[in-house]
């Protein structure tokens, strides 16, 4: 039960923390039809950053100017390399994110080396927010939460409410429409594009010193997100969102289990499989395996049921 | 330059026609016999191996992007586990379970590679697109985590063996580096006109339109998702030729071979080399691969530059340097070429003095962040300076900024002198 | 003599979301017959199309090419049973060039599928039929071109072209003569009627100087439902289209 709750927890946390990554790329996707690679390259930067700027003035105002400066990044990425690559078309434009990717993750190590960065959590946060049973569940993941979830209504909010959100919805069901109906798309598309980098570089000013803040974060963290515009189903939001979750969950769960597939066998009364290449690969443990979870689901997913969860396209 | 971007793709095919598409053949079969009678030093010889390979694997993965419009991330996973197949081949030869001549071996890694290109390509090509390329970098993902925990990948130290097993056939044992290259030669070369030939058949013209449309061609008979699994299995094969070949090679497969470095690899190089001809991917596979040994031992930033280097080329250049070459066939017909030096010089000067500036900067921030432990002084490009003062810093920028300068009005002469060339030619054929 | 209809619609409904586009359409086309459909802006004339060819599924009823139901298949299926269409929007090959886009349009129709181990060039029966179809379209002079670099009026007849190249039994053309102005929409009714001879022609056309031209029976589709079927002296005298449709344009 304990174990339950705890990770339960845990993985709450950290799939509100994938779906703060895949809104952004869910929006941008669906509304300018690129995949933006660079995505996961701004939760990186937003990480770096804040470390940077928690080291002059503190971890209050990173949490702020961070995801802004990151933001401000991304609509000029926009403005002045996607915009150009606009006309060669989709492949064009995502190969133009795959460049800046590349370049963001030679540049971050170029500037802060490759060893992972002392990115403490603020010493206001860093203790014990409740026990349960014995185990202790730490103040700044409840911080996470909070911010995640705050982000994510204030998201909701700018989508259902406001002008510029209903447009953005529009654009989501009816891409060729929003020009006709005389906005100016462009601009539109730099403020999506610069709206998605920062939640994304905000997703890494809390998950930076929570996880780890290292160059290699971008990657491993960017195929994951991947994962879950694939499973919760391309340009769907709500998709992403349980997918997010499920994912969280899943990956937690999973990392916790000692298990090995033989000591399920076992319990079967199936405990005389001998060694030798099956025998091996049945004493792999599931905490093993979870690395390769994501994937599995994802290429069962697409057996099983290509559009995703709530996917509404097939492309 | 829309005009200059029609005329190099309508040229593709008839660009080279008769005469001079036997000399390019021939070329292509003597030069690699040849080369390492001239560069015959062990560096160059292994470089050369490497080159093979590179271009085996930028060839398959171009049936893909250039042919059929498929963007992969994940093509190491055919090449990989080519090379694991042929890594676990040797390990049975050597303990003389079975008998194969290692000759042959890369087409274990070929069956390989089929294999599962058969088994990932079924899911992975039910989509295009955007769609197809996150599934692709997904099934990569899946291989390189599995290969960390399946015992049969050996771990992170990878799967080693010894080519040198059995007799060989006529005598070759592949013990010297030499006969590796030939074999490597000879795979790349019987792979490139397999890969060429396939082009031109039934299926090759139709995977070219199922990439400019598969709507349409679901309307003459085509299942764009049958054609696509098609083209992704050959392709696989030959990824798994060029695993296999690099097991022999190396006499080592790792993880790394399943890495998304390795499926970044054929992108590079395919797309920096250009990918709507068919030698783009051979001239890419050769420069990145040049570059990576030779920039690669003076320069931790390799990968920046690279990566540098591919943006360029997707904002300027997106038809890659085959591109850039073939758009010079009607100027060059035309006798007009002559007109186009004196710019491109200039162009050349002035982006080399632009160069050098930002290739400091890079270095000087490198030697800062990653070597500073050893002190401020450092050498680049034979000289040696303290970098704690701002002299070197100022020679750096202003070289950046009168090379930005001179280079932005190369560029303009370029585009006027290509103009007139252009205007020349199209007033000589309404003449006519 | 085989008298089944070639082509047969019963009861065809087609909805998106809440809204009905084809209220039951049932219709029989005869071999050989040119049959034309009319009809106002949003009438469901190419949404019919798109069921008949398999783009979109229906929503209830039935579609049977003779006599074979092919309702459920995908558009690869009906057109390997010798249905083709043509697009209103041009949807052609744009980086082949003209000859490939109607070698690409023979090949599957002529058996040589997927196959990978025969040179394109050597195919006898390819080259011959891409021969003849690209003289037959007026594109001769074009072969080696760019498809995605011709006119409007060549890219028109490239469609048709594709469409037609394949030998199939049963052609649907959407609207091939839209866009284009006099000369050029007598150049397309020649060339139509030269090569869909001997063929079933199913043809939405908004030109009625070409329908009552050209169409051997015509019917007349609003909201969703074929209000009159028969030939043009009888439709041009109906006096239900004449309310719902003649009425307002042909004045």
């Amino acid at each position: 039960m304990e174990f339950f709750l705890i990770s339960m927890l845990n993985g709450l946390t950290y799939g509100l923390l994938l779906f703060m990554l895949s809104s952004g790329l869910t929006l941008i996707l669906s509304m300018m039809g690129v995949l933006n690679f660079a995505h996961a390259s701004f939760y990186m930067l937003g990480a770096y950053f804040a470390y940077q700027i928690s080291v002059f003035i503190g971890f209050w105002p990173a949490l702020i100017i961070a995801p802004i400066l990151i933001g401000i990044i991304g609509a000029v990425i926009e403005r002045y390399g996607l915009r150009r690559t606009h006309k060669t078309g989709h492949v064009a434009e995502l190969l133009f994110t795959v460049g800046v990717a590349l370049v963001i993750e030679e540049l971050v190590p170029l500037i802060w080396g490759r060893v992972p960065m002392d990115y403490k959590i603020p010493p206001q946060l860093d203790f014990t927010l409740f026990t349960l049973f014995t185990t202790d569940f730490p103040a700044y993941r409840g911080f996470m939460i909070f911010i995640s979830v705050f982000m994510l209504v204030l998201l909701y909010l700018v989508l259902t409410r406001t002008r510029i959100g209903l447009i953005i919805q529009a654009a989501l069901t009816h891409p060729d429409m929003v020009g006709a109906l005389g906005h100016n798309v462009p601009r539109v598309f730099m403020l999506v594009f610069g709206v998605g980098a920062a939640l994304a570089g905000l997703a890494g000013v809390i998950g930076g010193n929570a996880f780890v803040t290292e160059p290699g974060m971008a990657f491993a963290v960017g195929s994951i997100v991947f994962v879950v515009i694939v499973v919760g189903g391309m340009g769907s939001l709500e998709g992403a969102f349980v997918a997010s979750l499920g994912l969280g969950l899943i990956q937690t769960f999973m990392v916790a289990i000692d298990y090995t597939f033989a000591d399920v066998f076992a319990m079967v009364g199936l405990d005389s499989i001998p060694p030798g290449t099956v025998g091996d690969m049945l004493s792999v443990k599931f905490s093993q395996m979870a690395p390769m979870m994501p994937y599995l689901i994802m290429v069962l997913m697409l057996i099983f049921r290509p559009r995703g969860l709530m996917g509404a396209r097939e492309s | 330059m829309s005009d200059i971007k029609a005329i190099s793709i309508a040229e593709v095919d008839k660009g080279m026609s008769g005469i001079r598409r036997w000399v390019f053949w021939i070329i292509a079969v003597v030069a690699p016999l040849i080369l390492p009678l001239i560069f015959d030093s062990s560096y160059a010889i292994s470089m050369m191996s490497q080159m093979g390979i590179a271009i085996i694997f930028a060839l398959s993965y171009n049936m893909l992007l250039g042919n059929s419009g498929l963007l992969s991330f994940g093509h190491a996973v055919y090449f990989g586990l080519g090379g694991y197949f042929v890594i676990h081949a040797l390990n049975a030869i050597d303990a003389g379970k079975f008998y194969f001549p290692v000759t042959f071996l890369p087409l274990l890694g070929g069956l390989g590679g089929l294999i599962f290109g058969i088994s990932f390509g079924y899911v992975s090509t039910k989509r295009a697109g955007v769609t197809f390329a996150m599934i692709s970098m997904g099934i990569g993902e899946l291989m390189f985590a599995a290969s960390s925990v399946l015992p049969i990948f050996g771990g992170e130290a990878g799967v080693s063996s010894n080519r040198v097993t059995g007799t060989g056939l006529f005598g070759i044992n592949y013990g010297p580096p030499i006969q590796i290259y030939y074999l490597i030669a000879g795979w790349a070369m019987v792979s490139a006109l397999l890969i060429y030939a396939l082009s031109l058949t039934p299926l090759g013209r139709m995977v070219n339109a199922v990439r400019d449309n598969p709507e349409r061609a679901e309307f003459v008979g085509y299942n764009p998702q049958r054609v696509r699994f098609i083209i992704l299995a050959l392709s696989s094969i030959f990824a798994g030729i060029a695993g296999g070949l690099a097991a022999i090679n190396y006499e080592i497969v790792s993880q790394e071979y399943l890495s998304a470095n390795q499926s970044a690899m054929p992108l590079l190089m395919t797309y920096i080399g250009g990918t709507m001809h068919f030698f783009g991917p051979v001239l890419g596979a050769i420069l990145v691969t040049f570059l990576q040994v030779v920039v690669g031992v003076y320069t931790k930033a390799w990968p920046l530059y690279m990566g540098i280097v591919f943006m360029i080329m997707v904002l300027f250049a997106p038809q890659g340097l085959a591109g850039l070459i073939m758009q010079h066939q009607p100027i060059l017909r035309a006798g007009l070429g002559a007109r186009l030096i004196p710019s491109y010089l200039y162009a050349m000067v002035s982006g080399l003095i632009m160069l050098l500036g930002i290739i400091s900067l890079v270095e000087f921030i490198y030697h800062l962040s990653t070597e500073i432990h050893s002190g401020t002084e450092m050498t680049l490009f034979g000289i040696s300076f303290d970098i704690a003062s701002s002299f070197p810093w100022v020679i750096t920028i202003l070289l950046i900024a009168v090379g930005f300068f001179f280079f932005r009005r190369a560029c303009s002469a370029i585009s006027s002198s290509w103009n007139s060339a252009l205007a020349e030619i199209k007033g000589s054929e309404s003449h006519e | 003599m085989n008298n089944t209809p070639i082509l047969e619609l019963a009861d065809v409904t087609k909805s998106f979301g809440k809204t009905q586009i084809i209220n039951g359409v049932s219709l029989a086309v005869p071999r050989g017959e040119r049959h034309a459909i009319i009809g106002p802006n949003g009438a469901g004339k190419s949404t019919m199309f798109n069921l008949i060819s398999g783009r979109f599924p229906v929503s209830s009823g039935k579609i049977l090419l003779d006599g074979n139901d092919i309702t459920a298949m995908p558009p690869f299926e009906i057109n390997r049973r010798k249905l083709s269409r043509s697009f209103q929007v041009t949807n052609i090959f744009h980086r082949l060039s003209v000859y490939d886009n109607i070698r690409c349009a023979v090949l599957w129709s002529l058996g040589y599928k997927h196959s990978f181990w025969r040179s394109l060039n050597r195919l006898k029966d390819v080259t011959e039929l891409a021969n003849h179809t690209v003289e037959e379209i007026g594109l001769g002079a074009k072969g080696e071109a760019l498809a995605g670099a011709l006119t409007y009026a060549e890219q028109r007849a490239l469609e048709l072209g594709i469409t037609i190249a394949g030998g199939a039994e049963v052609i649907l053309l959407d609207e091939p003569t839209a866009g284009m102005n006099h000369s050029e929409t007598d150049a397309a009714v020649e060339l139509i009627l030269k090569v869909t001879k001997g063929k079933t022609l199913l043809m939405v056309e908004h030109d009625m100087g070409v329908v009552f031209g050209m169409a051997d029976r015509i019917s007349v589709l609003v909201y969703g439902k074929i209000i009159a079927t028969g030939p043009p002296e009888e439709i041009r005298g109906n006096k239900a289209v004449k309310e719902a449709y003649l009425g307002e344009e042909a004045v």
